[in-house]
């Protein structure tokens, strides 16, 4: 099975199978790209921070956080489309890499708190309250934000590099892989919960103060953070778009619908699965980061199983092995959820075990996909 | 030399208390009137070696005669010495009822000291009580204020008593009390009587006699440390045999659980191939049905109530089975070859669910009383004891996995979902129904689970969130099962059960989990189709 041909022959067979050059995107989708980077670079800042409050196209800070939000979603629905929609490995841990890359900001963002916390000490309150005379190993340097930022990439990086080498390397697929994902952000968050962790336990991080020096509630700051979190989301999507219009793309799709017969034809599915996996956690760990500073609060819930399969459905409900579909799902289904959690939250639960149902059993390529299948149909009524 | 001399003075009081009791048996009907005048007027002094001889006095006036004391019953008038209860008054040195009232009375003045040796008096006195209760009672009290001078009380009533409870409890008091002494034989003695103690709490008693404070040992004696060495490890080898049996037993206690929580998940996942996510909510509807029957015996046969449990078996089974049927008939079924949908379409089943129990029966967990016959246990030793209800569960899912095995080799049911299971075209072209075995055998798992569920009702909280604690265990059992084996979930539950209480003593209950789980992630490595894997060309589709 692991009989692999030479480097020279896969090359020269993906030659002669030809793989048609795509463009990145089309002269219509860099129209999109644009509008979207215009909109939220230029629109959404200038009509939140430029407008007055009672200036009917004002857009409230409410809007502008909860939106900032939903874009840190939409990364990860991003990034989990691209293991799951592109290469159909379905991870059920993508809450943790989230959670651990929100975590590995939340440390420098607690450096950062210096001396203002309710006890006044070097330490964070929580180690105060744990009676801790001094950081542990793992906190030293944590108030550098670039080595914040590196073990923002790092951390999730190579957990999933081992944990997915080790499960690739077994062929372990399907759902066994999709439990086992589970059980590794289930351990985590047990070890997260734990007091001893060093990483506030149940409270987790909260009560930051500021970020790079500036004041963090203060609307320049937050509107930084939202555009930033903008940058990531559109960065994260030519990123994407580069990787699946790519014969790496090709080859993933093809480990998706017949690993076998892509085994046959001389490719290792180990390292692009790998590749692609670890890429995705990386995603979600800068989403994480990215996350954490605007909500103001990290703790081991979002490592819950329940967090993760949540994921699952904003790429469902959006459109799997569709780029677009994702980033629309995520903000279609948090957009639900934070109206019906205020209007009705009672049935939220309902609304969203519906969603689950129905999305497999009736929509399989998400919106998406319908809105595709009525252009198609329209398309054939006209000709 | 001061010591001596204290010891000395120790020794009088005790021989006093001695010659004291063996006068006062002669005429025991009541107790000296000198005595009793000491007891009230005397000093304080002389109070405490007065209520040290009613004490050895073994009089029957003597516990009420403290006790109305200690009440604040006692009273006196100039020299006379009275009981005053309910407007009436008794001359205590004769007996003779004073009426009218005595105009000038006095309370007896009690400080904390006279008021601790009462206590400890009355506590001893009680110890010849014929109620098991009181003489308990006495025992426990005395632990706390046991002082030489009872030391022979407390060896006449060891010589007689047959509790073993109250017998360990004075034991290990005549041992407190001995191991103070300052006399090195008695200590020693004692020491040695200790290494026969089943009661862990002894271990509290000869550990400070090891403590060292600084570089020095608190206990100078090095005899009479080597000796508490020993006795210590004689007793911690006594307590580890209990601890081993206990743990082990707790593990197969938490085995027997994650079969009855796997089991149905192991039929259905063999069967199908579909991880059913919704499965820790049937087992949650399952304790809810028993629930549900437990308040109508208690509405309607109050008179049943112990036995309200043979009808919620077939409830609770009834219940999840049915549910899990409905859902295979309208879901599951569409999405067969699918399984990553599957799993999330029963993922969003089982947020529906627990919305639904929320909105009926609230958000609360609700009271699920065990039966009579359920509660207490089995004491095998002093530190172990065995709950009935744990040992019911363990019996319980015993049976369940011999109906099952017989339920899948004897019948004709079983038979197709056996054939099913390996192959499914292969099946389907000799004439089985897959369609409907597959029905049923959903149905069967899903019952399996309210099963499961009437049974975690009984030793745990019964909520929304119930289903939710378990599916990640269940889950792991399946994966280290192997697919649709028997002898592998059972293996897998009763290897994780035991593993996980093991881990608990050793690393606490977190990390002994996260150990677990790290195991069977790099166990998946090894052996992806877990312990008994089905051999097959089909295996692998």
């Amino acid at each position: 099975m692991n009989a692999t041909l030479p480097p020279q022959v896969a090359l020269e067979l993906q030659r002669t199978l030809g793989v048609p050059a795509r463009p990145l995107l089309t002269r219509g989708g860099w129209g999109m790209f644009a509008l979207a980077a215009y909109v939220l670079l230029v629109l959404v800042p200038g009509l939140n921070l430029l407008l007055p409050a009672e200036h009917p196209f004002h857009l409230s800070d409410y809007w502008v956080t909860l939106a900032g939000k939903i874009m840190c979603y939409a990364i990860v629905a991003l990034a989990m489309d691209l293991i799951w929609g592109y290469a159909g490995i379905l991870s059920l841990g993508h809450g943790l890499f989230f959670a651990l890359g929100g975590y590995m900001m939340g440390m420098y963002l607690m450096r950062s708190i210096g001396h203002d916390g309710v006890y006044h000490s070097d330490l964070p309150d929580f180690m105060v309250f744990l009676d801790w005379k001094a950081y542990p190993w793992y906190w030293s340097f944590t108030d550098k934000f670039w080595y914040a930022a590196m073990l923002i990439v790092l951390v999730p990086g190579v957990l999933a590099f081992v944990f997915g080498y080790f499960a690739f390397r077994s062929r372990i697929k399907g759902v066994y892989f999709s439990i086992i994902t589970q059980a590794l952000t289930y351990a985590f968050m047990l070890l997260f919960f734990r007091n001893d962790t060093g990483f506030g336990g149940n409270n987790g991080f909260t009560d930051f103060k500021r970020i790079l020096g500036y004041p963090i509630a203060a609307p320049g700051t937050r509107m930084a953070l939202f555009m930033a979190t903008g940058v990531a989301l559109l960065g994260a999507l030519l990123l994407a778009r580069l990787i699946v219009t790519s014969k790496l793309g090709r080859v993933l799709t093809a480990i998706r619908d017949a690993e076998s017969r892509v085994m046959f034809c001389g490719y290792s599915p180990l390292h692009y699965k790998l590749f692609v996996w670890t890429l995705s956690a990386v995603l979600c760990g800068i989403a994480g980061a990215l996350y954490v500073p605007q909500v103001g609060i990290i703790n081991p819930s979002e490592m819950s199983p329940a967090n993760s399969i949540e994921i699952a459905i904003w790429a469902a409900v959006g459109g799997r092995g569709t780029l677009v579909g994702p980033i629309v799902g995520a903000f279609v289904v948090n957009g639900a959820k934070s109206w019906f959690t205020q209007a009705f939250p009672e049935y939220w639960l309902f609304f969203l075990g519906l969603l689950f149902i129905l999305v497999t059993l009736f929509l399989p390529q998400g919106v998406i996909g319908l809105v595709r299948r009525r252009r198609a149909a329209s398309a054939g009524v006209r000709r | 030399m001061n010591s001596f001399i204290a010891n000395f003075r120790r020794l009088v009081t005790v021989f006093a208390v001695l010659g004291a009791a063996a006068s006062f048996a002669a005429h025991a009907h009541a107790i000296a009137p000198e005595v009793v005048h000491d007891l009230a007027l005397g000093e304080n002094d002389e109070k405490v070696k007065a209520i040290a001889a009613v004490v050895a006095s073994g009089d029957a006036a003597a516990l009420p005669l403290l006790q109305s004391l200690l009440a604040g019953e006692v009273q006196t008038a100039g020299e006379t010495v009275l009981r005053v209860k309910d407007g009436a008054a008794v001359d205590l040195a004769t007996g003779v009822k004073v009426d009218p009232l005595p105009e000038s009375r006095d309370d007896v003045v009690l400080n904390n000291r006279v008021r601790r040796e009462l206590a400890t008096g009355i506590a001893a006195l009680q110890l010849a009580s014929t109620d098991r209760a009181t003489r308990l009672a006495a025992a426990q009290a005395l632990q706390r204020g046991a002082d030489e001078d009872i030391l022979p009380v407390i060896q006449r009533t060891l010589a007689n008593e047959q509790d073993p409870e109250i017998k360990s409890l004075l034991t290990l008091t005549q041992a407190t009390v001995q191991l103070a002494s300052t006399d090195k034989p008695t200590r020693l003695g004692a020491i040695r009587a200790l290494a026969e103690s089943r009661d862990p709490n002894t271990k509290t008693l000869l550990l400070p006699l090891l403590e060292k404070k600084g570089t020095e040992f608190v206990e100078p004696d090095g005899e009479i440390r080597a000796e508490a060495e020993l006795s210590l490890r004689a007793i911690e080898s006594r307590l580890s045999t209990g601890e081993m049996i206990g743990r082990i037993f707790s593990g197969v206690s938490l085995g027997s659980i994650l079969l009855l929580a796997a089991l149905g998940l192991a039929i259905t996942y063999g069967l199908m191939g579909v991880i059913n996510m919704a499965h820790g909510e049937l087992i949650m509807i399952g304790a809810y049905a028993t629930y549900v029957v437990q308040n109508l015996f208690r509405a309607h046969l109050p008179g049943a109530f112990d036995f309200y449990l043979l009808a919620a078996l077939p409830a609770a089974f009834a219940a999840s089975a049915l549910t899990g049927m409905v859902l295979e008939r309208t879901v599951i079924r569409f999405l067969y070859g699918r399984p990553l949908e599957t799993l999330l379409a029963t993922w969003g089943i089982s947020l529906i669910l627990i919305q639904a129990v929320r909105t009926i029966f609230g958000a609360q967990n609700v009271q699920v009383e065990n039966p009579a016959w359920m509660s207490g246990g089995v004491q095998l030793f002093s530190n172990l004891v065995l709950p009935y209800s744990r040992i019911v569960i363990i019996g319980f899912a015993a049976a369940v996995v011999v109906l099952i095995a017989l339920l899948l080799t004897r019948t004709r049911l079983g038979l197709f979902v056996r054939g099913v299971t390996q192959n499914r075209p292969m099946a389907d072209a000799l004439g089985v129904p897959t369609g409907r075995v597959d029905t049923y055998a959903f149905g069967l798992g899903s019952g399996i689970a309210g099963l499961a569920g009437c049974a975690l009702s009984q030793i745990g909280n019964v909520g929304p969130d119930l289903g939710q604690s378990y599916i990640v265990d269940s889950f792991m059992v399946v994966v280290l099962g192997g697919v649709g084996q028997l002898a592998g979930t059972v293996y897998a539950a009763m290897g994780l059960g035991i593993a996980n209480k093991f881990l608990e003593a050793w690393s606490g209950a977190v990390l002994a989990k996260i150990a677990l789980l790290v195991f069977i992630i790099v166990f998946i490595q090894k052996r992806p189709q877990g312990l008994f894997a089905i051999k097959g060309r089909m295996a692998d589709v």
